[in-house]
């Protein structure tokens, strides 16, 4: 369309002609400017939702701010300091790492696991794979309601099982490190087959030669798995590991539904497994009201993320190298 | 052809950024549909107003009442009330406030409509003194909320258990077994040797509330604050007593260690597998709702041990932000009138806190067929006229979560009562301090 236009432009009258380069400048407008226009929907809405209330949060976090109060006033880093003496929020900061690491680890390695049955034949492919997603599709509250009544302390399942085989009834909610079991558990039900379905996508799109050659080389099935799919895989495994840290460590709807009863923000009478999103709403909501002090909470966890993503991201590429197949010069060259 | 559809790309991305900020800025108008008014009423727990609001859009059929929250707890419902307020949005148009929490929110009265201004001065007279004066602020200058309810006490037990047990089953033979609170201990061991496979109590938190609110209203009528609103959780001899017994009782084994309000609080209800509980007169009502209809009749109400006190109890307030403030201010006035009292305490127990409708025969007479009869109006009644309340200081809700989270770590043998009194003192220096 355009070039007809300018085609016709040169033999057209003096009107048309001004009608006419207006027409190829809006054209080129278009073309320089609208894309930007189409990415910009993104940016708008993460703007108003996401960094917007970042500064916002972090402008709370310099005030002594009552919720409900009217004028709050402005102390500095006062909040920050404050909190890095506080043992509650370090505690909770143990928490939140400790359900982080023995959730998220099985989990992937689990994932990992699950994806490379699902990429043999097997009989109904399609219904395994779905079926893994399954867990993923129901409410968090659904799964934490079920696993709370679950690992119940007398009326439990789990104990009662636990029972049958002759263990006492373990205290699932008031033990801490069997709270966090139990919350891992919940976790990893939850995210494993939708890990194990990213794995899957990025190992369907490993070129089958290369287990042909590594077969022929005399590698059996476990040593093609480790020299040829997970290397091949360490972008996507990268990826995983860093949703999975800022999913995990932002953990708050299992460890709060898990908990049921007066006060359940704090994750157990003596805060066996409260997270930082937890101490978070605690603070800025009930029963503390101090807005100020939660914010200063999510700018902490926000840190904290920050640097549990750049350390795994080292440790991964570390260990993906370890485990480089001999002959690096060739795979290299499929790359 | 390529440059068209673009501008048409174009348009459609620049709608859909519109559209999200027409969403995110200003949502939903509450439209009102055929000149109808809807009256949102946010609660928690059981206030029992289901036939008034059905009274009042009978005799104003101009207005719809909706009500959101109901048996919600008091954990879950107050910090979203406080969510409300701070966003200045999202709050019904009527929210009720229990009087730990109403301290707090009386320290920023602009966030309710002052009722001083709209005639509710002329009330004044259908209310407790004290009630009153809960929703007073401290200036005497604005009233944030109407009473409803007060918290009066008994002790419910499971007639069913006690039989099994052995031991008397008439609530008035019941009443004269436990006096005083080591009455109530020795009772308990005797239950416990027969081995019933249920424990005595639910949770010693529960029992150890009613205990501080007795023993503190009974002495300088303040428990964790002075009236000065200086924290003496440590220096206050009431809240230590009331330590003291609670801890004989755990340390007898009586209690079932249900976290109050929890799942599995709720399971023990409907499985029976515990036999008595310290009673308010709100609590009533969670017991019908938690044990259901097939433990109805096995239920009765004794007199609490020790002197009578006060638990709970809540006001009905207007935030300021609601758009019907006038209508909804009328509702307020009509709920919490004597007879709005009264129908409430028939239809779910919470006590009223209006000395007519405490004398009302309706009351005096009132029997609960769920608790076998119980004469309700009597039991609960008496103690309300005469009863001293306890003082409400400044972060009490913060503070009470850290005593009863202390009694509760003791129940479980994580700490010793000794260590736990610790627990107690720090962590409610510190709630305070936050």
């Amino acid at each position: 369309m355009a070039l007809q236009l300018d085609a016709r432009g040169p033999t057209g009258p003096a009107p048309g002609r001004s009608r006419l380069s207006r027409a190829g400048r809006l054209s080129r407008i278009d073309a320089k400017y609208s894309p930007y226009l189409y990415i910009a929907p993104f940016f708008v809405v993460f703007a108003i939702f996401g960094a917007w209330p970042l500064a916002y949060t972090f402008w709370v976090s310099l005030h002594d701010w009552d919720l409900l109060g009217s004028d709050p006033t402005f102390i500095g880093v006062d909040n920050y300091t404050r909190l890095l003496a506080d043992g509650d929020f370090w505690h909770a900061v143990v928490n939140t790492l400790g359900i982080f690491v023995i959730s998220t680890v099985p989990q992937l390695l689990l994932a990992l696991w699950l994806a490379n049955l699902l990429n043999r034949q097997l009989r109904m492919r399609t219904g395994w794979r779905m079926a893994v997603l399954v867990p993923n599709v129901t409410s968090t509250a659904a799964v934490a309601i079920v696993f709370g009544v679950l690992f119940g302390r007398e009326f439990g399942m789990v104990n009662w099982l636990l029972d049958l085989v002759g263990i006492d009834g373990i205290e699932w909610k008031s033990n801490r490190f069997a709270s966090w079991v139990a919350i891992s558990a919940m976790v990893d039900w939850r995210w494993t087959g939708y890990n194990a379905l990213i794995f899957l996508a990025a190992m369907q799109a490993i070129p089958r030669d290369l287990y042909e050659a590594a077969a022929i080389d005399g590698a059996n099935r476990a040593r093609q798995f480790w020299s040829v799919t997970v290397p091949l895989l360490k972008p996507t495994i990268i990826f995983c590991v860093i949703i999975s840290t800022i999913g995990g460590l932002q953990l708050f709807t299992e460890p709060r539904l898990f908990h049921s009863g007066t006060n359940p923000i704090r994750g157990g009478p003596l805060r066996e497994s409260q997270t930082m999103t937890m101490y978070m709403f605690e603070n800025a909501f009930a029963p503390y009201y101090n807005f100020g002090y939660g914010s200063a909470v999510a700018w902490l966890l926000f840190a904290l993320i920050a640097i549990v993503a750049a350390i795994n991201v080292l440790i991964i590429r570390r260990v993906g190298s370890g485990t480089r197949p001999p002959r690096d010069a060739r795979k290299g060259g499929f790359r | 052809m390529g440059t068209f559809s673009r501008h048409r790309l174009a348009a459609v991305a620049l709608a859909t950024i519109g559209a999200l900020l027409a969403t995110s800025g200003c949502a939903g108008e509450d439209a009102a549909d055929d000149g109808q008014i809807t009256l949102t009423v946010d609660v928690f727990g059981q206030l029992g107003y289901d036939q008034l609001y059905q009274e009042y859009m009978d005799a104003n059929p101009g207005v719809k009442i909706v009500e959101r929250g109901t048996g919600s707890n008091l954990d879950e419902y107050s910090p979203r009330l406080t969510q409300w307020l701070a966003a200045g949005k999202g709050a019904g148009d009527i929210v009720a406030i229990e009087e730990g929490l109403m301290v707090e929110y009386k320290a920023n009265p602009d966030n309710f409509v002052n009722l001083l201004d709209h005639g509710a001065g002329e009330l004044k007279g259908n209310f407790l003194e004290w009630k009153w004066n809960q929703g007073l602020t401290a200036d005497g200058q604005k009233l944030i909320g109407l009473g409803t309810d007060v918290g009066g006490m008994a002790m419910c037990y499971r007639t069913d258990l006690f039989a099994k047990a052995g031991l008397p089953t008439e609530r008035d033979e019941v009443s004269k077994l436990w006096p005083t609170w080591e009455d109530y201990i020795a009772v308990g061991e005797r239950f416990k040797a027969a081995n019933t496979g249920a424990s005595f109590l639910d949770a010693a938190t529960n029992t150890f509330n009613t205990i501080v609110l007795q023993t503190a209203g009974k002495a300088q009528g303040y428990h964790y604050y002075d009236t000065s609103d200086n924290l003496v959780v440590d220096s206050n001899p009431a809240v230590k007593q009331a330590w003291d017994t609670t801890m004989k009782i755990i340390g007898a084994g009586l209690s079932g260690k249900y976290g109050s309000w929890s799942e599995e609080w709720v399971s023990a209800f409907k499985q029976a597998k515990f036999a008595t509980i310290a009673c308010p007169a709100w609590m009533t009502g969670v017991i019908e709702g938690n044990a259901g209809t097939e433990a109805s009749g096995k239920w009765d109400i004794a007199r609490v041990p020790g002197d009578g006190g006060n638990w709970g109890g809540s006001h009905l307030a207007v935030p300021a932000q609601g758009k019907q403030k006038e209508e909804a201010i009328k509702l307020v006035k009509f709920l919490t009138s004597p007879q709005g009292q009264i129908g409430a305490f028939k239809a779910k127990g919470p006590l009223p806190s209006s000395p007519q409708a405490l004398n009302d025969p309706a009351i005096a007479e009132a029997t609960n067929a769920y608790f076998s009869g119980a004469p309700i109006g009597t039991i609960f009644a008496e103690g309300a006229k005469t009863l001293k309340p306890v003082y409400m200081g400044p972060k009490n809700q913060a503070v009470r979560t850290e005593v009863e989270n202390a009694v509760r770590t003791v129940e479980l043998g994580q700490r010793t009562p000794e260590q736990g009194w610790q627990d107690a003192v720090t962590n409610a220096k510190k709630a305070a301090a936050k």
